[in-house]
């Protein structure tokens, strides 16, 4: 059999040939180039149009950051010291102004020999934020992020120290009132923890205050709301709306699954209301409209009113989120709750909400970015957010005329704040992945 | 023998309004509903007060009265004499302006830039997702007072436009772009255009008809119809011919400089460029995420499977992979375009005199009446929101899998 097939075949080979290296086209630098960017005539073409938008962008983006300018204490100034190093005709960032004045964009006109308080109070938010956002931290790191906020209103504010305290003694006479109230009744418990620290904040607290103030004058230095600004402002503006819309938004929604007819229309006209509306019409109602709605006389910080509105704001909108995972939560979960004999808190607690708010961290969280870039829109009722900052620097005469540096340090700071947002919603959305789909 | 516990006879105790499921809804109601009402009678009670203290009083009779005031962007015969009121309107239709403008070049931007996310060449996804992050996360107010700014501080005067000035004017000298604003022909409405817009309307009218007849004719018979080219000869056909044949009633008129300006064509102003550029960027980042979750949101075994059953790609996408992509795009899509619309208020910071700015700003600061003007303002974006959210619901319902 073998003679004939060898007879039959000019040229049989014996040996085994030795193992090459794969052509070169298919392994490698070569080989990604060609399926990524060269593999058909589409995406060739595609390929050299974004190489043209990518050189002709760095080409003007890059000499105008390398030949920037960051010591100059005005606009001509700069020019003068780029005509000097690079020739007129040269293009050069005049990040100077940003040198000169990044204080007021970060502080507003906060006194600069008190920079260390927002300062301090951001280092201190950030160390309460860490137990709230990281849960391999210990968890009795909890109750200092819940007694941080009084801290930090401390520094900011100043003033004297029993303001803030009185409002923290609230708080604690209102869960002792639930914890004593919880043995009598749960019905008398949920009042008496709503009831005690309202009627305490109502008549006492402002009395006792005063009377410790005069006692033991313990305070620091009075900063007004008007003097905050820039990215503090931002900052206070979108942590407050941020921590304060979350509850509020998922009440909402629980009030629009309600079965009860009123609460059902109750949450649904509110949120409705607010999200139909866009919010500088809000901003403008409060700070135009609030005292018309208010008793005569009443007149309280423009910063708190607008927090306010932001707060619910936001809040109508994490309701829609919100509404969104429980309502993508299988029937059987509820009905599962019902089983076993939760009552609805509880079975809203331990059984749905998990489920509800993990599904709505994407939604959530965007959100939350959302509420942190309106912050800007602050500006048109007369606070100074970092683009009203800008433009008063702009107005200036030895800043008149320059922009894209003001623009660019203020989109880099938001662009920070938000995309690092983003990146946490990934993170979390990773983590609480649980396999089953 | 297991014994029965006796039903409790005895009839209604007054703790069963918080103790008995059946009643604690209802009490829970009836005191949600007088805290409302006492909550809004202080609310009106209040005002009420403040009003008669200030010496005003709640009347929209200002709205007749002459509004004494220019508008420098208007779609109707607006001067001012005119009224309040018609402040209001021309302010309302420049919102509609801006916001239609806006949702049509974010849709087209929002759908490139999410197809573009997905293709598999590397350069062009990565530069794509630097102009999703970068729109997303940088606030929309900060790109349109920065594209103010570039329109109106890095762009030619009009005098530049003289001979030898360094500028000129783009697509065969009919668009001028200026730092005082763009200037675009204009098209001339000649003595027979009403008939030519009529043949128009008549052709898209006729296009739906035969779109809906070829569908009825494909699920009884299977026969496919070339629906785009007859579609595109129905849109184009008639109205070229009725153009030629009524003797080309519509002209345009070109824009041309004269002393330091243009004269003459359709003066787009930079505030208008400014808002409808920025919204239009910022709400098609969003639009493009909306898009490429869709394609994603459709498996890749749907495509196969229409691959398997021997459709050609360009049916897969119409037949097969669309329908589906549609149902998950169009509701966060129409949400968007209610965002487009209401942050369209923002046109506060570049002076574009939308209704916010005429009704609630110029009229609000000239008649004192700040509570009627908001409150007219807020009832127009609720209206015009509760109006398309409600068509979304229509449409929604129309489209939602029909499940048991």
């Amino acid at each position: 059999m073998s003679d004939t097939h060898a007879q039959t075949v000019a040229y049989v080979r014996e040996t085994m040939l030795e193992q090459k290296e794969p052509p070169i086209t298919e392994t490698g630098a070569i080989k990604w180039l060609r399926e990524n960017l060269f593999s058909g005539a589409v995406n060739i073409i595609l390929t050299v149009v974004s190489i043209f938008v990518i050189v002709w962008g760095l080409g003007h983006i890059l000499p105008w950051f390398l030949n920037s300018i960051w010591d100059a204490g005005s606009l001509t100034e700069c020019r003068e010291i780029r005509n000097e190093l690079y020739g007129s005709d040269a293009s050069s960032a005049c990040f100077a102004v940003i040198s000169a004045r990044w204080h007021q964009l970060l502080f507003g006109f906060y006194p600069q020999e008190l920079y260390w308080r927002p300062v301090l109070a951001f280092v201190l938010l950030l160390s309460a934020l860490a137990p709230v956002l990281f849960n391999s931290l210990p968890r009795k790191l909890l109750t200092w992020s819940m007694l941080a906020p009084f801290v930090m209103y401390f520094l900011l504010w100043g003033g004297t120290i029993w303001g803030p305290l009185m409002v923290l003694a609230g708080f604690v006479l209102g869960s002792v009132a639930f914890r004593f109230g919880g043995q009598v009744n749960a019905i008398i418990a949920v009042l008496a923890a709503i009831l005690v620290p309202v009627l305490f904040w109502l008549f006492l607290a402002g009395p006792i205050a005063g009377a410790l103030s005069n006692l033991m004058p313990i305070g620091i230095t009075n900063v007004e709301s008007k003097d905050m600004g820039g990215f503090m402002l931002a900052t206070i503006i979108g942590v407050s709306g941020i921590t304060l819309s979350l509850p509020l938004g998922i009440i909402l929604a629980l009030g629009r699954q309600s079965d009860m007819f009123l609460i059902n229309k109750m949450s649904v006209a509110f949120i409705e209301t607010i999200r139909g509306v866009p919010l500088i019409v809000w901003l403008f109602t409060a700070s135009l409209l609030l005292n018309y709605f208010l008793p005569r006389g009443t007149n309280f910080d423009l910063m708190l009113r607008v927090i306010i509105m932001v707060t619910l704001f936001a809040s109508a909108y994490i309701a829609e989120v919100v509404r969104g995972g429980l309502a993508a939560l299988p029937k059987g979960q509820y009905e599962a709750a019902d089983a076993l004999g939760l009552d609805y808190w509880k079975s809203m607690r331990l059984i749905v909400l998990p489920q509800a708010l993990k599904i709505s961290i994407p939604g959530i969280v965007n959100t939350f970015i959302g509420l942190f870039k309106d912050t800007t829109l602050v500006v048109f009722i007369g606070l100074l957010d970092p683009i009203g900052l800008s433009n008063t620097i702009r107005a200036t005469t030895e800043w008149n005329g320059i922009y894209w540096e003001l623009f660019v340090f203020i989109g880099l700071m938001f662009f920070i704040f938000c995309f690092s947002m983003g990146r946490y919603s990934l993170f979390l959305e990773k983590k609480l992945q649980r396999g089953h789909r | 023998m297991s014994t029965f516990p006796e039903t409790p006879k005895d009839g209604f105790r007054l703790s069963q309004l918080i103790y008995d499921t059946r009643y604690r809804s209802l009490t829970i109601q009836v005191v949600a509903m007088i805290l409302l009402v006492l909550f809004f009678s202080w609310l009106v009670s209040n005002t009420i007060q403040n009003l008669s203290d200030l010496g005003k009083d709640f009347y929209f009779g200002f709205l007749s009265q002459p509004a004494g005031y220019d508008i420098n962007q208007r779609l109707i015969e607006y001067s001012s004499e005119s009224s309040h009121g018609r402040a209001a309107l021309v302010g309302i239709l420049n919102t509609i302006l801006v916001a239609f403008l806006g949702c049509v070049l974010a849709t087209i931007l929002g759908i490139f830039a999410g197809v573009l996310r997905l293709s598999k060449n590397w350069l062009v996804s990565r530069l794509i997702a630097v102009y999703v992050e970068g729109f997303r996360n940088v606030p929309l107010l900060l790109w349109i007072i920065a594209i103010f700014a570039i329109m109106s501080e890095a762009m030619p005067q009009p005098r530049a436009f003289r001979e030898g000035g360094g500028a000129s004017m783009l697509l065969g000298d009919s668009v001028a772009v200026t730092n005082r604003g763009v200037y675009i022909p204009k098209p001339v409405w000649g003595d027979n255009s009403t008939i030519l817009v009529g043949v128009f309307i008549l052709s898209v009218i006729g296009i739906f008809i035969f779109r809906s007849y070829a569908r009825k004719r494909q699920e009884a018979t299977g026969d496919i119809l070339p629906v785009f080219w007859i579609s595109a000869a129905l849109f184009f056909i008639p109205s070229v011919l009725a153009y030629y044949i009524l003797g080309r009633p519509v002209t345009l008129d070109y824009p041309e400089l004269g002393g330091f300006n243009f004269k003459g064509g359709l003066h787009l102003r930079n505030s208008l460029i400014a808002l409808w550029l920025a919204l239009s960027l910022y709400t098609g980042a969003f639009i493009a995420e909306i898009v490429r979750a869709g394609i994603l949101s459709v498996s890749k075994g749907q495509t196969e499977a229409a691959y398997a059953l021997g459709l050609r790609p360009g049916r897969t996408m119409n037949l097969v992979i669309l329908p589906q992509a549609l149902r998950v795009i169009i509701p966060p899509l129409i949400s968007q375009f209610l965002n487009l619309t209401k942050n369209s208020s923002l046109a506060i910071a570049v002076g574009y005199m939308d209704v916010r700015a005429t009704l609630g700003g110029i009229t609000v600061n000239q008649t004192g009446r700040e509570l009627e003007g908001i409150l007219l303002l807020g009832l127009f974006y609720l209206v015009l929101s509760l109006v398309i959210s409600g068509g979304m619901n229509i449409y929604n319902n129309s489209v939602k899998l029909k499940e048991r």
